[in-house]
């Protein structure tokens, strides 16, 4: 590899390129810090897998060059704790969208979280269904139009990282698609933590959301992002709800210390079972 | 490859078909359940859970059947050899995954202990009425395969049977028992290690910048590789090439489903697996499965007491459908006698494949067995 080649394409699969999303979408821009996260994580690639649910986000698993895995609509997080628990060895990491995390999967979310499974799940929120064609997610607004909450949305939207926090994350923050460095920093802080980290990435979607919703293109959609966020590291996360207007709070919010899944299960059973137990193969 | 002794629990016990189940399991070198209680089926991850720290073996309670149903799929990528229990509602959860394990062509196993429904119906008595779901439950078309055990010691012998034939054509597997069976008690014996035959998974030989994860060998089956071994493979539900890439053309899906149902029609016959009793130079067959099949027994004796000549056929492998059997015997004799507790789904089949043969189904709506005296006249009709 010469000195100018682009340092991430190693994490990618060129050859799947150009990939499905559209001008403007930040998927890509949340990809990019992934593979830089990565990277500077240290963590071998052929020690991690990404594996993804439904939907453009759900796309993503098929774009690295690692171990990867494209699966059901919501059930990425159960199928990454099969992953986790049968090969305790790999990193695992979850990326995927609102509708697929939240929604339909929304209950594995809650209890892999409880469970404190040994797993990072990055949340691309565009704040819609985008491969559907724009429909209500259980992260869109108050008041933002969708192609199934045609006259605005009345349904009050789920606060995630205060959601991850009451459900037991040990790691949790929030950056959107503008603040590329702080978003990079996050993802390797939470590859390299132990337990169920999450970072949820406020990012646009310009074709289904933006459009809708009079905010122009994705680069105007990450300019109101510029205007509109205010960084506050250990904000409480009662405090950094979403609405259409006013403040997206960002930042670093939750970051302790509870055993993971596997090491609880371990210590218990060497306590109850002493010699008996035996511990699982890899 | 002789089973890991660890798993293997020689000698002769006296066991419910759930237990049985649960140790057939655990002989086949199953280190992975993913569970969520369901009556009838329960008792079956209750001794997976006492039994596997004791053999390294991951249980985890999901928090529902999709859950479950998809982190087995996860554990197999990860390198164990997996299974899920349940029961009918929580079998109609796991369509999903039934699909996407035949997709994705993940070996696992999916023990279904039949109760009464729809819905919510009959949670603590029998039926078998998960027949035809268990073939064409989830969406699409596919082949998988399906077994039927009778008694506790086919719960331990079909398991086990169940994680080998789950490797070989990398298919899921559906153990279909029925309430009773899973929880009549009998004598279950369990084999040696030395006398308990495993198949392997197929692990690719190739290096890993020539790997194919989906290109099929010979017999159609592709190589697997695990998670971790710098492979760096993809897999989707999404139709794929051989590369495990998504491929929305026509072509790859023409491809790619002939090759997922030819694996399992074009070894239809190998798959087989009935027993017979007086079949040949018989007026009229009985064909059973599961706890029918005994009861059928009474009504069989009876019959051929009186002088009715009166075979019983018992289908051990219910899909594929023993079909070219059925062709074959219906052309000398005069009518089939299906027995099943449900209103009417594997004489279907049979009727499919009967040609002049009369065929006679005899249902049942579950929650009981059928009484013998029933399908006694059921035969005696069929003759007349």
């Amino acid at each position: 590899m010469s000195e100018r080649a682009n340092p991430v394409e190693r994490y990618l699969r060129s050859d799947r390129i150009p990939h499905i999303w559209c001008p403007g979408c930040g998927i890509g821009t949340t990809v990019n810090c992934f593979t830089r996260a990565i990277d500077e994580s240290g963590i071998p690639m052929d020690r991690l897998a990404v594996v993804s649910g439904i939907g453009c986000t759900g796309r993503v698993a098929g774009y690295m060059h690692v171990d990867s895995f494209h699966t059901t609509h919501g059930r990425a997080i159960p199928f990454a704790t099969g992953l986790k628990l049968a090969a305790p060895g790999m990193k695992v990491v979850v990326y995927s969208g609102d509708g697929d995390l939240f929604a339909i999967g929304g209950n594995h979310f809650i209890h892999a979280a409880r469970r404190n499974l040994d797993m990072t799940v990055v949340c691309v929120n565009n704040l819609t269904y985008g491969m559907t064609g724009g429909q209500l997610t259980p992260t869109t607004p108050e008041e933002a139009i969708a192609s199934t909450s045609p006259y605005g949305n009345f349904e009050q939207p789920f606060n995630l990282p205060y959601l991850a926090e009451s459900c037991g994350a040990v790691y949790v923050a929030r950056w959107t698609t503008y603040h590329v460095t702080h978003l990079k920093k996050a993802m390797r802080e939470a590859l390299l933590k132990k337990g169920f980290s999450f970072v949820e990435v406020i990012s646009p979607c310009p074709t289904l959301y933006g459009r809708r919703n009079r905010i122009g293109d994705g680069l105007d959609e990450v300019k109101t992002y510029k205007q509109r966020s205010v960084i506050r590291n250990g904000a409480p996360t009662s405090e950094v709800s979403l609405g259409m207007t006013g403040p997206i709070v960002v930042g670093k919010f939750v970051d302790r210390e509870r055993p993971t899944y596997q090491d609880a299960m371990d210590q218990f059973y060497a306590r109850k079972l002493g010699d008996r137990y035996a511990r699982a193969s890899q | 490859m002789h089973a890991d002794p660890a798993g293997v629990l020689t000698g002769a016990h006296f066991l419910d078909g759930d237990h049985a189940a649960c140790e057939g399991a655990l002989a086949a070198e199953c280190r992975f359940v993913a569970g969520y209680p369901i009556t009838p089926s329960t008792e079956v991850v209750e001794r997976i859970a006492q039994r596997f720290p004791l053999v390294g073996g991951v249980f985890i309670q999901m928090e529902d059947e999709l859950a479950s149903s998809i982190a087995i799929a996860g554990a197999v990528w990860g390198g164990k050899r997996a299974m899920t229990v349940t029961s009918g509602p929580g079998f109609s959860l796991m369509m999903e995954h039934v699909g996407f394990a035949v997709m994705t062509e993940t070996p696992c196993v999916f023990i279904n202990v039949q109760r009464g429904g729809p819905s919510t119906g009959l949670p603590t008595l029998p039926a078998q009425a998960d027949m035809m779901q268990a073939r064409w439950g989830s969406h699409g078309d596919y082949e998988i395969i399906a077994l039927s055990p009778n008694s506790p010691q086919e719960c331990f012998d079909l398991t086990f049977k169940a994680f080998n034939l789950a490797e070989q054509y990398r298919v899921p597997v559906l153990v279909m028992m029925d309430e009773c069976v899973g929880h009549m008690m009998e004598r279950v014996v369990i084999p040696r290690a030395e006398e308990l035959e495993i198949y392997p998974r197929r692990w690719t030989k190739a290096a890993p910048g020539e790997y194919l994860p989906f290109a099929p060998g010979e017999d159609l089956v592709p190589a697997m590789a695990r998670a971790g071994q710098g492979y760096r493979f993809h897999m989707t539900g999404l139709t794929h090439n051989e590369r495990g890439y998504p491929d929305m053309s026509v072509a790859a899906q023409a491809r790619l489903v002939a090759r997922l149902t030819d694996k399992i029609r074009k070894n239809a016959d190998a798959l087989q697996d009935v027993v017979e009793d007086g079949v040949d130079g018989a007026d009229v067959v009985v064909v059973c499965y599961g706890i029918t099949s005994r009861v059928a027994l009474p009504a069989i004796e009876a019959c051929r007491a009186s002088g009715l000549k009166v075979g019983w056929l018992r289908l051990r492998t219910v899909w594929p459908f023993p079909e070219r059997l059925i062709r074959d015997l219906a052309s000398g004799l005069r009518a089939f006698v299906v027995p099943e507790l449900n209103m009417g789904q594997i004489v279907r089949e049979v009727e499919r494949c009967a040609g002049a043969a009369r065929v006679v189904g005899v249902p049942h709506a579950g929650g009981t067995v059928h009484d013998p005296a029933v399908i006694e006249r059921a035969i005696r009709e069929a003759v007349r």
